[in-house]
């Protein structure tokens, strides 16, 4: 299966059926995409698919062949930056794990909306569970890297 | 938890079964080692870096157990703890930095070898493991005088190589100086190493902190925003096979003959195995053994042992049980007498489900055969257990089990079980496969939801009056709900006259000054496992009590925070935070049409907090607009990672309020996956504000007193904005008619 992975071009030798959650994690080899569920209810497994955000855990392999995957590890640009700078300066983390998938959303969202409201902040996170319950600071890191896009 | 009297470590340390090994060194070297390391001088157990330490990250001389000075002048802090969220890198780090005087720029932290002499909870006894909110509170002076005893062999280092008077040496942000001499600390490390140990060491004056009580960067925000933090889930070893389990539908049920056949059949999948826990498939992948575990469907149980009840019938009997007698747990004055002599009396039921804790990395970890013994890989929470555990399977002794602890994707109490439940799966997997490759255990989020090992289910039943001049008359308390504590290695010091404390905490102990108060405890036993669940008996005994309380304010007349400082007049650091509260939540105000407000006060891991929640009630559904919370924690090590905790401890304390819920029918979980397993979404999250009462006492827990009052804060503001009272948990908005 061939596809470009965070800018590269991978071929990935594996059964097509395999989601692609588990072909990043267990044989491309790159791990921050998290398994959390294994059914679209928790967003852990967030990666971008041609730059919309898609769960990794309900996506086969077949369905990104020629296609362009970036995952937690290859976000970059304008709007990855700011995300990442945001989750930082006001540090969002607590366990961390749910974070690779919430990033991914939140670029996904930014990229789409430079202002969001905090509607909007609700209907594009809340397929993704944290069970620290980051919530309040992942909106207010959002808010905080749209006024740094702004 | 409780703190452990050094008379209970020997009978705690017969009953982690089934490892004779481990107390082998005799109750004495035991004592002698926990001495060692609560007494004044950790430092020099160990002064050189062993070969446990090869996996921290930067290399260096050690002064002592906890730290070590790279030639960088990075300073790790070894942390004998698990951060599942809570932290405690972070907050543990800054101790010793403090005392140092480091610059928190210079600060690293890496987990600690299991090593239960030099790394046990203080609070704990003889184990290495961390819960009950005491990783900060029990680490306080340790790593104070870790951090002094560094600084005070830097500062010797310096006086020799510059011939200087020691007390002509200042140290700023990580640089020594004496008049024109300067020098970082890795210019220093290796001569330091090499001096006394002091005799005593000088802490600081709390006065003079300059890092304790500011907002420090967490030291794991960067790792964990880009893909690089390590968890179990992405540990990879060479040959490495990853392991699912099918596992039987009944709690007590065993496997009693399978056919592999169409399992093996399966691309990738390299082996079937049977193990206690169910039926083990190993494959290549992570997607291969899954399919595996789909593929195996002719499994036969044996489910004569097996739990066949319901949750309607366990709450049944529970409230049978709850009108009888039971083991008393508090009896002061003549409660019935107050009672029958109050001017109004209520009488109120609360049930409390069972709990998944559900941490978004499902359990796993890894497991591999080495020249003398095992590793296991995991976010560690009980590394003395898990050691004891392993070692009693793989026919080893606990020091030949090695543990690699890595970030744990949350935890909430899962990770700690008195029976290392998922790393024993792990241990029997590799010794049923001859230890011939590494074994990765995964369980599926399914696997998690339905496993067990839950917060109890609980019953209460109340009866409690007021006087008529609004004091409280009488309260009547009967608890009903497993215990999870009865036949562990922890039952020594928990288990008092037949009374789990764990199951009482928060009701038996109340802070509140009630005369006549009668507390009694029924622990019924059930075959579905049981487990603290953050912030344990007070998940439930709080919300009773402070629902209670203030049901006995409204029936009394008053003001629900004057009826609570009445009885608590000699309590300041209550009184303190309740004034604050009130102050910052606008108590005296009303939060307009449609709205109400609540309150509730716990004290929890020695820990005081108020919460005070507004919601508003728009077509019988529930909205929770803001909790303020204050909070009493002592002295307050990193206020942001306080904040943290409190506003996430709201979040899953309204988790529970709101949504979480495991039901039985006839024995079987009729929960799977986050669409029945409701977890708190961002649409439902209020803006929480977090106050903390200044203090110059020792740190307390901070991990779990945020969740305690949050349901019983809620109940009262929606009493408050509608009239009606929802006392059992989960609320159920059918229940409530706007």
């Amino acid at each position: 299966m061939k596809f470009t992975l965070n800018g590269s071009e991978r071929t990935v030798e594996a059964d097509g059926n395999m989601p692609l959650l588990w072909a990043l994690r267990d044989v491309v080899g790159l791990t921050g995409t998290k398994f959390g569920c294994g059914a679209a209810l928790c967003g852990a497994c967030t990666v971008h698919v041609d730059g919309a955000p898609v769960r990794s855990c309900q996506t086969a392999l077949s369905d990104v062949e020629g296609k362009s995957v970036t995952t937690i590890e290859g976000v970059g640009g304008e709007v990855g930056t700011a995300v990442v700078a945001a989750w930082r300066k006001l540090d969002v983390v607590q366990c961390g794990y749910c974070q690779s998938g919430q990033i991914m959303s939140a670029v996904g969202l930014l990229s789409e909306n430079r202002k969001p409201t905090d509607a909007d902040i609700d209907a594009a996170m809340d397929g993704n569970v944290c069970r620290c319950a980051t919530y309040q600071r992942i909106r207010a890191a959002i808010h905080e890297a749209a006024s740094n896009l702004a | 938890m409780h703190i452990i009297k050094p008379a209970d470590y020997a009978r705690m340390l017969e009953r982690l079964a089934p490892a004779p090994a481990l107390a082998a060194p005799s109750r004495r070297g035991f004592l002698k080692a926990a001495a060692a390391v609560s007494g004044a001088l950790v430092i020099g157990v160990r002064l050189g870096p062993s070969e446990a330490f090869a996996a921290a990250p930067t290399d260096g001389p050690m002064p002592n157990a906890f730290v070590k000075i790279a030639p960088d002048s990075t300073v790790t802090v070894l942390i004998k703890h698990l951060d599942m969220g809570q932290g405690v890198t972070t907050g543990l780090a800054t101790i010793v930095a403090e005392e140092m005087d480091a610059d928190w720029s210079q600060m690293r932290a890496a987990f600690a070898p299991a090593d239960a002499q030099l790394y046990n909870n203080l609070a704990f006894g003889p184990v290495q493991g961390t819960g009950g909110s005491t990783s900060v509170a029990n680490s306080w002076d340790q790593l104070r005088k870790a951090g002094g005893a560094a600084r005070q062999m830097l500062v010797a280092a310096a006086a020799e190589k510059w011939k200087v008077p020691a007390d002509s040496i200042t140290i700023e942000k990580g640089t020594l100086k004496s008049g024109s001499h300067t020098a970082s600390f890795g210019e220093l490390a290796a001569d330091a190493a090499r001096q006394p140990i002091p005799a005593e060491v000088k802490l600081k004056d709390p006065k003079d902190f300059k890092l304790i009580g500011t907002r420090l960067p967490r030291l794991d925000s960067a790792d964990k925003t880009d893909g690089k933090a390590v968890y179990a889930l992405d540990i990879r070893r060479p040959g490495m096979l990853t392991a699912v389990i099918k596992r039987p539908e009944r709690f007590g049920a065993t496997v009693k003959s399978f056919d592999a056949a169409a399992a093996k059949q399966v691309p990738g999948v390299v082996d079937v195995v049977a193990v206690p826990a169910g039926v083990a498939v190993l494959a290549q992948n992570t997607w291969a053994a899954l399919q595996g575990r789909e593929a195996l469907t002719t499994v036969e149980w044996d489910e004569s042992n097996a739990e066949n009840r319901g949750t309607a019938e366990l709450l049944d009997a529970y409230k049978k049980l709850a009108d009888t007698a039971g083991r008393s747990a508090a009896k002061r004055g003549d409660a019935a007498k107050g009672i029958a002599g109050a001017a109004k009396v209520i009488e109120t039921e609360f049930a409390f489900p069972y709990l998944a804790h559900a941490p978004m990395e499902p359990l796993n970890c890894v497991i591999e055969k080495t020249a003398d013994g095992v590793t296991i890989h995991t976010g560690s929470q009980f590394q003395t257990i898990e050691q004891a555990v392993t070692a009693g399977i793989m026919g080893l002794k606990p020091e030949q089990v090695k543990i690699e602890t890595v970030w744990a994707g949350g935890s909430f109490g899962r990770r700690a079980t008195t029976t290392a439940d998922y790393v024993a799966e792990a241990a029997t997997i590799l010794k049923a496969i001859d230890g011939r490759a590494p074994v990765h255990l995964v369980w599926t989020r399914e696997d998690d939801i339905k496993g067990g090992y839950y917060r109890p289910m609980f019953y209460h039943k109340v009866r409690a009056g007021v006087t008529a001049d609004g004091r409280i008359a009488g309260w009547e308390q009967s608890i009903v709900g497993q215990s999870f504590m009865i036949g562990t290695p922890f039952e020594a010091f928990a288990v008092k006259e037949g009374v789990d404390g764990t199951s009482v905490e928060g009701a038996s102990d109340t802070h509140y000054d009630i005369g006549n108060l009668m507390v009694e405890l029924h622990s019924p036993q059930v075959k579905v496992p049981t487990l603290w669940w953050r912030s344990v008996g007070h998940t439930h005994t709080a919300h009773v009590v402070e629902v209670t309380i203030d049901e006995l304010a409204r029936a009394a007349g008053r003001d629900p925070v004057e009826f609570r400082l009445e009885l608590l007049k000699d309590k300041p650091r209550h009184t303190g935070v309740l004034k604050l509260l009130a102050e910052k939540a606008n108590w005296g105000t009303r939060p307009g049409t449609g709205k109400g407000r609540g309150i509730a006060l716990h004290e929890s891991f020695n820990t005081v907090v108020g919460s005070v929640i507004d919601v508003s009630v728009v077509n019988g559904q529930i909205k929770v607009d803001k909790v303020v919370c204050a909070v009493d924690c002592g002295i307050a090590v990193n206020p942001d990672v306080i904040a943290a905790q409190i506003e996430g401890g709201v979040g899953f304390g309204l988790g529970a309020a709101l949504h979480d819920e495991i039901t039985l029918d006839k024995g079987v979980v009729e929960q799977a996956n986050f669409d029945t397993y409701i977890p708190l979404r961002m649409s439902e999250m209020p803006k929480v504000e977090v106050h903390i009462v200044p203090s110059a006492n020792a740190p307390t827990g901070i991990g779990e007193p945020g969740v305690p009052g949050v349901a019983p804060a809620l109940s009262n503001a929606i009493f408050d904005a509608t009239g009606q009272r929802l006392r059992s948990l989960p609320f159920r908005l059918e229940d409530f008619k706007a």
